[in-house]
């Protein structure tokens, strides 16, 4: 095999309020690394000029959808690449309105890290605790807080120290405490301190923006737990050369697994052994978290797509029946008694919802144990039943294995996620 | 196959490369198209994407073969060394290719061909694709689009349902949480997969040279008679691509970054003429790969307008 440059691969979620800059300070973290091709870059001038700015517009970079250009608002998640000598990013750049709450969640769950921006002339605003809350949520580990349009505030220490304080009182509501929170005074539009250290903030003695993701170790911003090995799919090819090969395809979770490592198959509870792990054509001793491999056991058990295999001496909740927190995203509302396919990893299983318990408001602002229904956005504590048994974690022990979506029977949508508590 | 030993333990997954860990997403992606569908189909131009995808889907099921077809839209203005590379990779690894002709839709009167200087059958492949996928009742198509290629493909999920009509509907799309793909439909309804939505064109490139995959002449430098036109290079080989009779004809060193339909295809000057150069030359590139493409250049908008219509 040929050496590959080891080059680390960071996904990041944004999120902040509408005006509050952040397809630009995305389009200046394109433009400052030099990642803006001279064409876009080119259509991003004569647009800018069109509409008779004096400065360039960067949130014509990222605002793709015809209707987004129109109102100059970004409605969908959009996906942004770009990579420096150190790292590659995927920045997922999610909507900030009220009414996008799902796309926030759903930009989140994949990300690692997370940037929330304030305008330096609000501060703190309901939208902020809602970010910051969909952030915790989602057990996003890093997360920086960047201050932004500080060239409207004349970079003043003491708006950027005010509005420090005040996140750091919404701090203290959070539930997951191993979140690291930096904070950075910027200017997207102007360039302060996103790329390059700016000569308007003196007293600022911190990294700027990207430095700070540049330095974040990949390891530590994960969330590890231990391995789970869901079966995706069962390789049999039944030809001469492999005539009793019996793979199976999946992507581990959560920790390693070895050649040799004794294995317990869920649910049928058999003891085997990992005989060989395979990519492609070629064996390996360890295959870590993310890698999509193919393993084989010692012994002939049979195991098909949604079983899973976990180290005989670590064993998940294997339960008909679980509690979860919802982020519900549909127009029809979740109610006690609507049945759903829970999709858990690769598994399928039917559920029935149990009890709405309470509806939690995303700003911190309390809960509501009236509730008895979800709506678009809404968040709430809900217990299922299900058909058959799942092999789940709680979400806060294991990102993967304890999260799920729901889907509609009738029209086949995803309409929420869930984190099991 | 021979199978091989490492004789080092070596360890897959987190903290390899950049590039194992998107090969291991698409593989992941590749395997839940086989679990989720029941009449999955690779769409396969004899572009780099797709036979990226092509050897990103030996490696999801070996030893097994790989389980659906390939299939091919023929627009006719394919550049003929991208045609005989398709037919030699195809009996290579003993794959299944269904080709259908943009010719046969516009003999059939289904679509009506584009006259002028910018004419192009590009837009065509629409219908043809469709009445494909109706045909064979596939339930998923695979592609090699990539997010990184335009602003509307930015916003593309990796499973994305389409209607009947093959439409999508941009601004009411699924959520996608995770890595869970749901690809449950209703009947009629197919979803496009696109396994390499998170890589970007020079990620293709360096996986290309890492794996010694083998691709098409015409992605390496040429000599090639070419003229110019709005600033672009355009073949002047095998009376394709409409040229007015003042545009000078010149012989000139070029590439192909993509290798679309020619009439929409343009060369860029270069002197790549091996994988290395091309992966450096990618890397130092200041114009994005579909700076090359006038299909995007009609309008702003150009790609949302035809994924709308059931384009790729």
């Amino acid at each position: 095999m040929a050496n590959r440059i080891k080059m680390e691969v960071l996904k990041i979620a944004t999120a902040g309020s509408v005006d509050d800059g952040k397809s630009t300070l995305i389009g200046r973290i394109l433009y400052d690394t030099k990642s803006l091709t001279s064409d876009k870059l080119e259509a991003i001038e004569r647009t800018s000029k069109q509409k008779g700015y004096d400065y360039l517009d960067f949130s014509l970079a990222t605002d793709g959808l015809v209707a987004e250009r129109e109102q100059g608002i970004t409605i969908d998640v959009a996906h942004i690449y770009f990579s420096t000598a150190k790292k590659s990013y995927i920045i997922a750049d999610t909507p900030g309105h009220v009414e996008y709450t799902r796309n926030m969640v759903t930009g989140a769950s994949t990300s690692q890290a997370a940037i929330i921006l304030i305008d330096a002339r609000k501060g703190v605003i309901e939208q902020t605790n809602r970010h910051f809350f969909i952030n915790n949520l989602l057990r996003i580990k890093e997360v920086v807080v960047a201050i932004n349009k500080m060239d409207l505030v004349d970079f003043s220490e003491e708006r950027y120290n005010e509005i420090k304080a005040d996140f750091e009182k919404l701090m203290e509501k959070r539930d997951y405490a191993d979140q690291k929170i930096t904070f950075v005074p910027v200017s997207a539009l102007k360039g302060d301190n996103v790329v390059n250290k700016s000569e308007n903030t003196p007293w600022y003695k911190g990294e700027t923006l990207l430095e700070h993701l540049e330095a974040l170790d990949l390891a530590a911003v994960s969330n590890v737990g231990t391995p789970r090995f869901p079966v995706q799919y069962v390789i049999r090819p039944k030809t001469e050369e492999h005539h009793d090969f019996r793979g199976f395809a999946g992507k581990v979770y959560g920790g390693e697994l070895s050649v040799g490592d004794e294995v317990v198959a869920l649910p049928s509870q058999t003891r085997s052994k990992i005989k060989d792990i395979y990519v492609y054509d070629k064996k390996y001793k360890t295959a870590s978290r993310r890698s999509s491999v193919t393993i084989t056991l010692e012994d002939e058990i049979n195991l098909s797509r949604g079983d899973m295999l976990v180290k005989a001496n670590d064993l998940p909740t294997i339960e008909k029946q679980f509690t979860a927190t919802i982020s519900w995203m549909d127009s029809k509302p979740l109610a006690a008694g609507n049945k759903y396919v829970v999709q858990h990893g690769v598994n399928k299983v039917l559920a029935k919802v149990d009890q709405v318990h309470h509806k939690i408001a995303p700003d911190y602002s309390g809960v509501d144990a009236e509730a008895q229904s979800l709506g678009m956005n809404d968040i709430a504590e809900v217990s299922f039943r299900l058909n058959k048994p799942i092999f789940y974690d709680k979400f806060k022990n294991h990102r993967t294995n304890g999260s799920f979506i729901l889907i509609d029977t009738q029209s086949n949508n995803t309409v929420g996620a869930g984190f099991i508590s | 196959m021979e199978v091989k030993e490492l004789e080092v333990p070596v360890e897959i997954g987190e903290n390899t490369a950049h590039i194992n860990a998107l090969e291991n997403e698409a593989i992941y992606i590749l395997r839940e198209v086989a679990a989720q569908f029941e009449k999955p189909v690779l769409l396969f131009s004899g572009g780099k994407d797709s036979i990226t995808l092509v050897r990103l889907a030996q490696k999801a099921f070996w030893p097994a073969k790989i389980p659906f077809p390939l299939m091919h839209i023929d627009t006719g203005h394919n550049f003929p060394e991208t045609i005989e590379f398709r037919d030699r990779l195809v009996k290579e690894l003993g794959l299944e290719l269904i080709v259908r002709n943009v010719q046969d839709s516009i003999d059939q009167g289904k679509v009506k061909e584009e006259s002028g200087r910018y004419s192009s059958r590009n837009s065509l492949q629409t219908t043809t694709l469709l009445d494909a996928i109706e045909e064979f009742k596939f339930d998923a198509c695979i592609g090699g689009a990539r997010r990184d290629e335009e602003k509307a493909r930015a916003k593309e999920r990796i499973f994305s349902v389409r209607d009947d009509f093959g439409q999508w509907d941009e601004r009411n799309q699924r959520p996608e949480l995770f890595d869970m793909l749901n690809g449950q439909i209703e009947l009629g309804q197919n979803v496009r997969v696109f396994p390499i939505s998170n890589w970007t064109e020079l990620d293709v490139w360096s996986y290309i040279k890492d794996e010694g995959i083998e691709i098409p002449s015409i992605y390496f430098a040429h000599k090639r008679k070419t003229f110019l036109r709005d600033g672009m290079i355009w073949s002047a080989e095998d009376g394709i691509v409409f040229r007015d009779e003042d545009e000078v004809v010149e012989e000139r060193m070029v590439r192909f970054r993509t290798v679309g339909d020619m009439s929409c295809t343009a060369a860029v000057l270069s002197d790549a003429i091996s994988i290395d150069k091309v992966v450096a030359e990618i890397r130092d590139s200041s114009i994005s790969e579909r700076g090359a493409r006038i299909d995007d250049k009609r309008s702003e908008a150009a790609m949302e307008k035809r994924k709308q219509q059931g384009y790729f």
